[in-house]
């Protein structure tokens, strides 16, 4: 494999890891928000 | 969210961008590795940050122990939950970076390898307490887990100091001499990371706030009218 291969890689992954975190938060928002209109009700 | 958040998520956006053409473009080509030192430039200040997080995860959960206050223990939540990821940051690039230029993706015994495993398992533990305990005393079993864990901080960053290893020596401080270009983009990568950390410390700070307060309606709606 080509050493260049591995830099995209680590960089791929690196923002793979936080784009993962921010799409959890977003799901948690969601829901979050969900309940708070569902109290409001 | 208050006014700033805009502010600082643009703000982040434009440093992280700028630090991702320094990385890949700017810096200079190391001499012995080639383009995948450029690797560094996201290892290096992902580690860092995720030291910063764990102290402010300390120092939070020490100030809880000793106020019992909902903000820090929401602080201390928050800190080691985005010091985790920016951990796991560490941990991927780590064997990526090391199979080109070592020839094995793990050493295993390497000192400063083991003992970065071991913090992010413990900060794992950490938020595994904190998820699965039922228990009213789950803020100070935490706070206590995580002072602990912060003891393995100063020991994952010495350890390359006082032990030969198969990881580089440190490059700033320590005897390591490092190209006064590579060390600006080092930095300003690290400035990037901490501007990202503080964001996403920012979005989950409110996210708990706001699910505590549905939990706490959640539970007054459950009582029965007269013992409200």
């Amino acid at each position: 494999m080509n050493s260049m291969h591995y830099l995209y890689a680590a960089y791929i992954a690196t923002w793979v890891i936080h784009g993962t975190y921010l799409a959890i938060l977003l799901r948690k928002y969601s829901r979050v928000r969900k309940e708070m209109e569902s109290l409001r009700k | 969210m208050k006014r700033g958040f805009p502010l600082l998520a643009i703000a982040t956006a434009l440093l992280l961008s700028f630090a991702l053409y320094e990385a890949l473009i700017a810096a200079p080509t190391e001499q012995t590795m080639g383009d995948v030192q450029r690797i560094f430039y996201y290892h290096v200040p992902s580690a860092w940050t995720a030291f910063v997080l764990f102290l402010v995860n300390f120092v939070c959960s020490v100030v809880y122990l000793i106020r019992r206050d909902t903000k820090s223990d929401i602080l201390a939540l928050v800190s080691a939950e985005v010091g985790v990821v920016f951990c796991t940051v560490v941990i991927v690039t780590g064997p990526i970076w090391a199979r080109p230029v070592w020839g094995i993706w793990w050493a295993p015994g390497d000192i400063r390898l083991t003992t970065t495993l071991v913090l992010w398992l413990i900060y794992i533990s950490y938020l595994m307490v904190r998820r699965l305990s039922t228990s009213g005393k789950t803020p100070v079993i935490a706070a206590v887990v995580a002072i602990f864990g912060a003891l393995d901080v100063p020991l994952v960053y010495f350890s390359i100091w006082f032990f030969r290893t198969q990881h580089p020596s440190p490059v700033i401080g320590g005897g390591g001499s490092l190209d006064p270009r590579m060390a600006h983009v080092l930095l300003i990568n690290w400035a990037a990371f901490l501007c990202l950390a503080w964001l996403l410390c920012w979005t989950r700070y409110e996210l708990e706030v706001a699910q505590r307060k549905v939990e706490e309606a959640q539970a007054l709606e459950s009582m029965p009218e007269g013992s409200r």
